[in-house]
């Protein structure tokens, strides 16, 4: 056995790691990247946190600040959440959950990591020469008119990165409906990839509309074009139907793998299956599709007709219906099961937590009047960092340390881990949930300079942000460290179910010495909690 | 085997539809039919692309689950013109004008 | 030639082309979102001002815009028609028709050009000294500005159909297609006609509206 080669043994060079179609490398490189981009994305978090401690504009100028806002909104939802979890986790575990070798495109996956390093690379170019002044929603005729900034180059690269994630999204739909071992039927999945499933159909569907919207952008910033300019017939709103018809259901891109992640995590620490299975898989398509339904809800207050304000308010609330579904399944999985308190559980409950108390603050910003109220105030921005940061990278979190054994052969040490998911979840609140208040109270968003009434709630918040910079850093260290000196673990530490802990940790190159079949539902733990495989 | 070069004798017709149908769209573009004129053109291509699609990309052949997967763009693309023209039909002031002395 | 072998991640070679088959749809479907975000523009500013749209589309070419379609129809159908012979065996016919197509498409893409030519030569095309004189010259910018994009970003994919019909052309010439393996040839079949579609509804849209005003 020791004389095996796993797939990061089998071959050292760096050519073998750059030119890999095996999915399980395209993960590590992506793994790379989007750390990366998330310790960039948080430095600008903290420069902003930095400047909002005192009322007055004290270390940026409004200009700067302005694309200090720009530069964290554009590298974390397009350099990190949308690509977290579905290319590193999915990448990883999609092939060895569906008992295959690879992904149905090897080499588009690899293509796709490249796309997303170009794109990367365009856009850091822009954001380093100078930045973008634009937010990260690029609204015209400013964007494409008045601003002074590089937004061509800026746009270039999320285009860029756009396709990317629709080959991903291709490659994972393809992979789940025609790879699947003998005898995974869909109701025999893990949740997990139902997820992913909704996730890729978002991903193919939405990405498209983008390209196009920010190739209109550049050709209007390089061409003078007009089309959204209104003293030339232009309409501004088009801009943003066509750019929210992507960027609404971009965040369900964001919300659905974590959410996936959190239904496998619940199952093995409560060593029960998921309640509501087939509940729980089809409010994540319910979630895609009503989600494309919504996009209306950012432009209330934008000069859209109260008519459509009204339909997309309407059907803004009926989303959070399938969200609010799997929460309570959740739960029922953990009652009566037997919960072990392992730091992925303290994420996957995290997530339940702050992920349910962001949902209901969506609520608010569904009811149209209460929107106008709160609309483009920190109340918006609490509400989506709570399911972001609070949610999705918790879910991240929980899930990179759940199946971190399996990636690297290594345990991580684990009463570190539980340490910074606590100090996560305490930094996490203490940053944002201060937000709620200020929003309430009329800070508007996209501010550094604000009246001194609010510099309590500010105060409270960066201090919160300071602990999250401990918070995140934590894991970088302890995880790096598990890698070189970690205690090697064996193919299922958890004793959980699911095909890829039936492999070794980490996986041969080809993931299974024979093709699996699977016989068994998925999570068959037996009422003294001990697992069934499912190809046991 | 040996090869058959012939052309199958519904791809041919499939190519004299869609050719006559171009030109039927065409001479339509130049009758006053008012509104129809815009029907007309779409129900045409339409057509057109039916042709091209059922026979020459043979999904005439093929299982509900490949139809399904080339028709899902159409669709998604219908909730979003039905959504954004929700605004467009009925917003007072559209296409927008500039106020710039008030 | 030796029977190929599906890839490893496949366990048997009809498996690969169901799964390139389902793929190739997959990516069209992006493509029909991709074109359509540019049709929901010229929907809307359609229906804001449908007199001028229909003005500034009588200036377009419809003798080369119609001779274009049928182009791109004639292609469809070789296209088609190779990918018939190939399943009986016959490789190096299907070359000659897949270089036939990619021809055809060539000369979509020269037409094309000596129609910007003319259009720039008029000042029909914004971004490149647009001028025109009359009520309706924010709604021709906007018609025109439509055109340009589309009809660009169209010609890109025509392309891109033409360089890969070359290269699977020589493929089919060498034997490399048989009845049992022909899958490329279905697949990019598959997406050149779905840009020929993409064609059919442009037409509609660009060459027709105001013709019988």
């Amino acid at each position: 056995m020791s004389g095996d080669k796993n797939y990061i043994t089998v071959n050292n060079s760096i050519r073998s790691w750059l030119f890999t179609t095996d999915h399980k490398r395209v993960a590590i490189l992506y793994f790379a990247s989007i750390t990366l981009f998330f310790f960039i994305g948080g430095a600008a978090a903290a420069l902003m946190r930095l400047e909002l401690v005192s009322p007055a504009g004290h270390f940026f100028t409004s200009d700067e600040y302005n694309r200090l806002f720009t530069m964290h909104g554009v590298i974390m939802v397009w350099f990190f959440l949308i690509p977290s979890i579905p290319n590193t986790l999915g990448n990883f575990i999609v092939p060895l959950m569906i008992g295959a070798r690879d992904l149905a495109f090897p080499r588009l996956n690899l293509t796709s990591w490249y796309l997303f390093m170009a794109g990367g690379a365009t856009t850091l170019y822009a954001l380093f020469k100078g930045g973008i002044d634009t937010g990260w929603t690029f609204y015209t005729p400013f964007s494409t008119m008045y601003s002074n900034s590089y937004v061509a180059i800026a746009v270039a690269g999320v285009f860029i990165v756009g396709f990317s994630s629709i080959l991903t999204g291709l490659n994972f739909i393809v992979t789940i409906h025609r790879l699947r071992a003998p005898g995974l039927t869909w109701y025999r999945l893990p949740l997990f990839l139902w997820s992913l499933y909704a996730t890729s159909a978002i991903l193919v569907l939405a990405t498209p509309v983008l390209a196009m919207t920010l190739l209109l952008i550049a050709l209007d910033r390089v061409f003078g074009i007009g089309i959204f300019d209104p003293a030339r017939g232009g309409d501004p709103l088009l801009f943003q139907h066509l750019f929210w018809f992507y960027s609404h259901p971009a965040v369900y891109i964001m919300i659905l793998p974590g959410m996936g992640v959190v239904s496998e995590l619940i199952a093995c620490y409560s060593r029960k299956e998921v309640f509501g299975y087939s509940f729980v898989a089809w409010s994540a398509i319910a979630i895609a599709c009503i989600g494309f339904f919504v996009w209306g809800h950012h432009m209330f207050v934008s000069g859209q007709s109260p008519f459509a304000g009204l339909v997309f308010s309407f059907m803004s609330f009926a989303v959070a219906v399938p969200s609010a579904i799997k929460v309570f399944n959740w739960t029922a999985t953990m009652h009566k099961g037997w919960v072990h308190f392992d730091a992925p559980m303290l994420y996957a409950l995290g997530f339940i937590g702050l992920f349910t108390f962001g949902g209901l603050s969506g609520l608010f910003l569904a009811c149209l009047a209460y929107d106008v109220y709160v609309t483009d105030t920190y109340f918006v921005i609490a509400h989506f960092h709570y399911i972001m940061v609070g949610g999705m990278v918790t879910a991240y979190f929980g899930g990179l340390h759940y199946w971190w054994p399996k990636i690297t052969g290594r345990m991580y040490p684990e009463y570190w881990a539980r340490a910074a998911a606590i100090l996560i979840f305490f930094g996490f609140n203490m940053t944002f949930l201060p937000q709620f208040i200020l929003g309430v109270l009329g800070m508007p968003r996209r501010y550094h300079v604000y009246p001194p009434e609010f510099e309590i709630w500010h105060v409270l918040s960066s201090a919160g942000a300071s602990i999250l910079v401990v918070a995140y850093a934590l894991p970088l260290f302890y995880l790096g460290w598990s890698i070189f000196f970690g205690e090697r673990s064996s193919a299922n530490p958890w004793q959980t179910t699911g095909l890829e802990w039936q492999t070794s940790s980490p996986p041969p190159p080809h993931n299974f010495a024979a093709t699996p079949t699977v016989t068994r539902k998925p999570y068959d733990f037996n009422v003294n909690g001990e697992p069934r495989a499912q190809n046991a | 085997m040996t090869p058959v070069i012939r052309p199958p004798a519904v791809l041919v017709f499939s190519w004299l539809a869609a050719l006559v149908l171009l030109s039927i769209t065409v001479i339509a573009a130049y009758l006053p039919l008012g509104a129809g004129n815009t029907i007309v053109a779409l129900l045409i291509a339409f057509t057109k692309a039916a042709i091209v699609a059922a026979v020459f990309m043979e999904l005439r052949r093929q299982n509900g689950f490949i139809i399904t997967f080339a028709t899902a763009g159409f669709f998604w693309l219908a909730i979003l013109f039905w959504l954004a023209f929700t605004d467009y039909s009925t917003r007072a002031n559209f296409p927008p004008t500039i106020n710039w002395g008030l | 030639m030796p029977e190929p072998q599906p890839a490893a991640q496949f366990a048997h070679l009809p498996q690969q082309h169901e799964v390139a088959q389902l793929g190739i749809w997959t990516f069209l479907a992006t493509e029909v979102l991709f074109f359509g975000a540019l049709l929901l523009s010229y929907a809307v500013y359609r229906s804001a001002d449908p007199a001028a749209f229909a003005e500034a589309a009588r200036h377009t070419k419809i003798a080369i815009g119609t001779i274009n379609t049928a182009i791109l129809l004639t292609s469809s159908f070789l296209v088609a028609w190779a990918v018939a012979v190939v399943k009986t065996g016959g490789s190096r016919f299907a070359a000659f028709l897949l270089w036939s197509a990619a021809a055809l498409g060539l000369s979509f893409i020269g037409l094309k050009g000596v129609e910007y030519a003319m259009e720039y030569g008029e000042h029909l095309l914004p971004g490149f000294g647009f001028r025109y004189d009359g009520p309706a010259s924010q709604s021709v910018a906007l018609f025109f500005s439509f055109y340009i994009v589309a009809t660009v970003i169209h010609a890109i994919h025509v392309a891109v159909g033409i360089a890969v019909f070359a290269v699977i052309g020589r493929r089919a010439y060498q034997h490399a297609y048989s009845g049992s393996y022909h899958s490329p040839v279905i697949v990019f079949g598959l997406y050149w006609h779905f840009v020929d579609i993409v064609w059919i509804f442009l037409f509609a849209l660009i060459y027709l509206p105001g013709r019988s005003g």
